[in-house]
């Protein structure tokens, strides 16, 4: 197996400089945020008190964040080690998407400065959903720093404590893929409360297995598509042969998505309101179609074979993904009286400002960090 | 309301040469003038309709009123001699030629029943009616009777040659406190006394002067009476509910109100609803006008006590004094929240720039990247890669 | 590189499909009971019929929870100025509010056609609150005894999530101040305290708000329902057996239904009309409180959280005998 180096690119790229100004922007927004409250900022309201800070950067961006999970399900728990060169970027994905993502749940809190409340004993409520997830994913983040320190202990060639690590490494890995299952599921759950705001489409009981299982297969196809992108701007070997025979998975597991989503649908009578030509109805068959064709891409070896539709097929299912959640918090949602939203102009430019962070600090990371493999990085 | 007083008028010219020597009864010209200019913005007249007025108090040809006393107090014209600006037994007696009146007239007894006779018979079909007091039905009409006549027969004989009766006052517009549960003596008011007769009605207690006195200068001038509402009360004075008008009305629109005589409410001003005001149902134009000219407030609620809703046959005399009063309301005003207003902002233009900017780059990104694919073919460097 | 083990593949997609069908096989019960309400809970009765929509409850409400004015909204453009009732629903400044529901020409007052009615929005104090249940630090509490929802600002975290979960859209967020706090009727419980009674109740003229313990009020409700229409009655004012002087009317022509009896669990306060419940805007729910679906759900995925501690168990054992295994090979770390 070849060892992972840093990236021989240039760290100051026009590339760069836009996502430093659009990050810039975003906190420019986000300072006026903290001074003038929420509704100086965002469009949220009344009717819409959760918005697109925790639709798109918390639920969108911790799935996006889900091949560390997807990752070590692979290689440590099913022991398939020829996937291990893709370990490293698909933690380094998750440790933004989570720790961005824990930033954006920060600023999008109301009274975030009670924020250590959710870790005492006599406040803490377990009932709830979001307790769940908070505290899931604060340890995931930590378990994730932890899972990708190899890389700064060989760039700062502290050795020793590697050799350390490595030995409990285990341990991390297994919560590495028990805690991302808590609470990826916990935030199906979460949408269970709105029991009668909710479209019949997307409430059920199985939001939680639905979630989660999308969120696997998400973890899979970001870590596809950050391959892909990457291997291919940086004119690196591509890792086409691994990820393709990694797909046969995602196309099956997306299959029994739909199954059971389609099961679920039929049991409950409800498929009648996904045929009255709504925009929610359009969406519904957009999000559950890409996923589709994802599905079919993946199964059959012709699709498996092509880059082009691999590309597509896990470009789909990140789509399908994030369109599902979208749907099931915001879209699908009636608030009770008649409130609209659409987020303002200043939201939208604090969640592109995180995405522009991430995808930001991952080019930093990959060109100072050991994380990507191949003999072509040390060209 | 009336908007016949289009012709020009030439002020300068109607006062007349000498408009301040005191000739209508020690009132001088412009006096006259000036309180019918008033009469007329009571009305919501033009002032053009206020000359007028006096033209047709003054004229010549003006018709007499003979005036009759049936159950009641007398608190009518008693109220009507209580105004000051100016004092209107000038304008009645005087001006208007009232030639007979039970309480004003100087004769007493047989000497002025046959006046008042002779009156009716000389100005028969021209003189004006006004009735004061409720008119007894029962047993014949015996429990009023003035000269050896019932006041049933009195109302009845004078109606037959009058050329408009105005009914002032409750207790001629609908029985007024006679009336009164049991109502002993049969009161009702004047028109059911004369059915089949248009009787203008003046309710309150007693009936505002002004109200009164706008009437009959008004049907002076036009030789017909003003708008009429359903109970032929004119519009410009009880078309609307006292609730409309009250200056406590902000007090009850905040939630501000007395419960008590005497409470800090109480002083404050605050509204009189909790202890039994019957202004929410009751038409007048009281809070407008006031009582007596002693100047703005000059009323009951203003003085402090609630409403009692004297103008009003369902509600005056019936409705007990501190009971909560049916708040008619028309409906609701325009600034309510209503159970179905849409809120929220939607798609704003640079929302949607934003949106496109990113959805175009993402999508163009995205299709620079597949053109770079080798689609099915691959690389040498892939196939070495996958031997080791 | 280890050959494809399908055994421990398996293996591994067992316990993940295992984690996952819990809540399959439990889904049909998979709710928990109801909560029941507090013996001595108190409530209020709102009765459209009476309310003449003064609103004086909006000023005294503000008055007594120091609420300022709210801002403009939107459907009353023309005005320039905060006023005391320029709120057009709840928000993070008002904590009850009165809207109109209007029809055709709306000239007759609680007829459903051509016709106006009013009502009262505010916290419906839940007898199995969702935003008590959802509440991840227990800033929504329900007192054991009186029933009352209370808001505890030093506890909040501003997430919102009590404001996306409760049925009825009561908790609202003051998105206005960078220090927002939820806003939500607390029934007054600091007058209360102190022996007197909600804000509301006490300056409502007619009676429409009428505050006492719930039992006490259902047994109200029973009376002027079962009472003929047109048959004059005293509407008692304040709170219920207070001796206040009652407001002496008839009896009005109600819908025979009461809002908030069954309604997502069922709630202390109750509502009288004489149009459908759904025309006042009031949202139409079935019986089940939420918190009976997200507290069961919670519970049966990690009841005494048997089954992570299983998953970690075997992902454990899978990891380190994975992992181990490659430590032996000679192949490097990375």
């Amino acid at each position: 197996m070849s060892t992972a180096a840093p990236l021989r690119r240039k760290l100051f790229t026009p590339m760069t400089l836009v996502l430093v100004a659009l990050v810039l922007i975003g906190l420019y927004f986000l300072a006026l945020r903290f001074i003038y409250g929420m509704g100086a900022v965002t469009n949220m309201n009344q009717g819409y008190p959760l918005g697109i800070w925790v639709v798109i950067d918390v639920i969108i961006g911790t799935a996006f964040g889900c091949g560390g999970f997807a990752m070590a399900l692979l290689v440590y728990i099913f022991n398939r080690g020829q996937y291990h060169p893709l370990i490293r970027p698909a933690l380094l994905g998750g440790l933004f998407g989570y720790t961005l993502g824990g930033f954006a749940v920060i600023f999008d809190l109301g009274r975030y400065w009670h924020f250590y409340n959710l870790l005492l004993p006599w406040h803490a409520n377990p009932n709830s959903a979001i307790f769940e997830v908070a505290l899931c994913v604060m340890a995931y983040v930590v378990v994730l720093w932890i899972e990708f320190s190899p890389a700064f202990l060989e760039r700062f060639g502290l050795i020793g404590i590697k050799r350390v690590l490595d030995r409990w490494m285990w341990l991390f890995a297994a919560l590495g893929v028990l805690l991302p299952t808590m609470h990826q599921s916990s935030l199906g759950s979460m949408a269970l409360v709105m029991t009668y705001k909710l479209s019949p489409l997307w409430l059920t009981l199985w939001l939680p297995a639905l979630f989660v299982t999308s969120a696997l297969t998400m973890g899979y196809a970001v870590v596809m598509f950050e391959a892909t992108v990457v291997s291919h701007s940086f004119k690196l070997p591509s890792e086409f042969a691994l990820l393709s025979k990694m797909s046969t998975v995602v196309g099956w597991i997306t299959v029994g998505w739909l199954a059971l989503r389609f099961y679920d649908l039929y049991d409950r009578n409800v498929l009648a309101l996904a045929m009255d030509g709504s925009l929610r109805a359009s969406l519904f068959w957009v999000e559950n179609g890409l996923a589709a064709f994802a599905a079919l891409v993946f199964i059959f070896p012709a699709g498996r074979a092509s880059q082009r539709l691999s590309f597509l097929g896990a470009v789909a299912v990140l789509a399908s993904g994030a369109l599902y959640r979208l749907d099931t918090y915001l879209i699908g949602y009636d608030p009770v009286s008649n409130w609209s939203y659409f987020p303002s102009l200043s939201e939208l430019m604090v969640t592109i400002g995180v995405i522009s962070l991430e995808i930001l600090l991952y080019l930093i990371f990959i060109t100072t960090l050991p994380v990507l493999h191949g003999k072509a990085v040390h060209r | 309301m009336d908007t016949t007083c289009k012709p020009a008028i030439d002020f300068e010219a109607s006062l007349g040469p000498n408009p301040d020597e005191p000739v209508y009864g020690g009132l001088s010209r412009r006096q006259l003038l000036k309180f019918c200019a008033g009469i007329a913005a009571t009305m919501g007249l033009s002032a053009a309709a206020g000359v007028r007025m006096a033209e047709a108090a003054t004229s010549a040809a003006r018709p007499p009123v003979i005036w009759l006393h049936g159950q009641e107090c007398t608190g009518c014209t008693e109220t009507l001699l209580r105004s000051y600006h100016p004092t209107l037994e000038a304008i009645l007696l005087d001006v208007i030629s009232l030639d007979y009146h039970d309480t004003l007239c100087v004769g007493a007894g047989q000497q002025a029943l046959d006046y008042k006779h002779a009156m009716m018979e000389k100005n028969k079909g021209k003189y004006v009616l006004v009735t004061e007091g409720g008119t007894p039905m029962k047993d014949g009409g015996i429990y009023c009777k003035v000269g050896g006549k019932t006041q049933v027969e009195l109302v009845r004989e004078a109606a037959e040659g009058a050329a408009a009766i105005i009914a002032i006052g409750s207790c001629a517009a609908w029985g007024g406190i006679q009336s009164a549960d049991p109502n002993p003596t049969g009161a009702v008011g004047t028109h059911e006394v004369i059915p089949g007769k248009l009787v203008i009605n003046i309710p309150g207690c007693p009936a505002s002067p002004y109200n009164f006195l706008s009437t009959v200068l008004y049907l002076l001038t036009f030789g017909r009476p003003p708008e009429l509402d359903q109970q032929n009360r004119p519009k410009f004075a009880y078309g609307r509910l006292i609730h409309e008008n009250c200056e406590r009305r902000p007090h009850f629109d905040a939630g501000r109100f007395a419960l008590e005589f005497g409470d800090e409410g109480h002083r404050q001003g605050f509204c009189l609803y909790k202890i039994g005001c019957k202004g929410p149902e009751t038409y007048a134009n009281c809070p407008s006008i006031g009582f007596g000219d002693v100047g703005f407030g000059s009323w009951p609620v203003g003085t402090g006590h609630p409403c009692f809703g004297c103008t009003e046959k369902e509600t005056g005399f019936r409705k007990p004094l501190h009971s909560l009063a049916t708040v008619k309301t028309l409906t609701p005003p325009t600034a309510f929240p209503q159970v179905d207003a849409v809120k929220g902002q939607g798609l704003s233009t640079g929302a949607a720039a934003a949106v496109g900017v990113v959805g175009g780059l993402v999508v163009g990104a995205g299709a620079m990247l597949l053109k770079q694919m080798n689609d099915g073919k691959k690389s040498s460097a892939d196939e070495t890669k996958e031997r080791a | 590189m280890t050959e494809v083990d399908r055994r421990s593949f398996l293996r591994g997609a067992g316990f993940a499909t295992a984690v996952a069908a819990v809540p399959c096989e439990a889904s049909a019960g998979i709710a928990r009971p109801p909560k029941e309400m507090p013996a001595q809970a108190v409530g209020m009765l709102y009765d459209s019929t009476l309310c003449i929509g003064c609103k004086a409850c909006v000023a005294a409400c503000k008055a007594a929870n120091d609420m300022p004015a709210d801002t403009i909204p939107q459907t009353l453009a023309g005005w320039n100025e905060y006023t005391w009732d320029s709120a057009e629903d709840l928000s993070g400044r008002t904590l009850n509010v009165i809207k109109v529901y209007r029809n055709g020409t709306a000239e007759q007052k609680d007829r459903e056609v051509d016709g106006f009615a009013f009502v009262k929005r505010h916290c419906l104090h839940c007898v199995d609150p969702s935003c008590v249940s959802v509440c991840p630090v227990s800033a929504m509490r329900k007192d054991p005894v009186t029933g009352i929802v209370t808001y505890d600002p030093d506890a909040c975290i501003g997430c919102r999530y009590c404001v996306y979960g409760c049925p009825f859209g009561v908790p609202q967020y003051d998105f206005s101040s960078a220090f927002g706090k939820i806003a939500k009727c607390q029934f007054c419980s600091h007058l209360q305290k102190q022996g007197k009674i909600p804000a509301c109740c006490d300056v409502c003229p007619t009676g429409a708000s009428l505050f006492g313990p719930v039992k006490e009020l259902e047994q109200e409700i029973e009376r002027r329902h079962s009472a003929v229409p047109g048959t004059p009655y005293e509407f008692p004012r304040g709170k219920i057996g207070a001796g206040r002087p009652p407001n002496a009317a008839s009896i009005p022509t109600y819908v025979k239904a009461v809002y908030g009896e069954h309604e997502a669990g069922g709630a202390q306060v109750r509502y009288l009309a004489g149009v459908p419940f759904a025309k006042l805007g009031l949202p139409t729910l079935g019986r089940a409180s939420p918190a009976q679906i997200t507290e069961g759900m919670q519970h049966t995925i990690y009841r005494w959280m048997i089954a992570p501690l299983l998953a970690f168990l075997g992902f454990a054992f899978l990891a380190r005998r994975n992992m181990t295994r490659e430590h032996t090979d000679d192949a490097p770390q990375s």
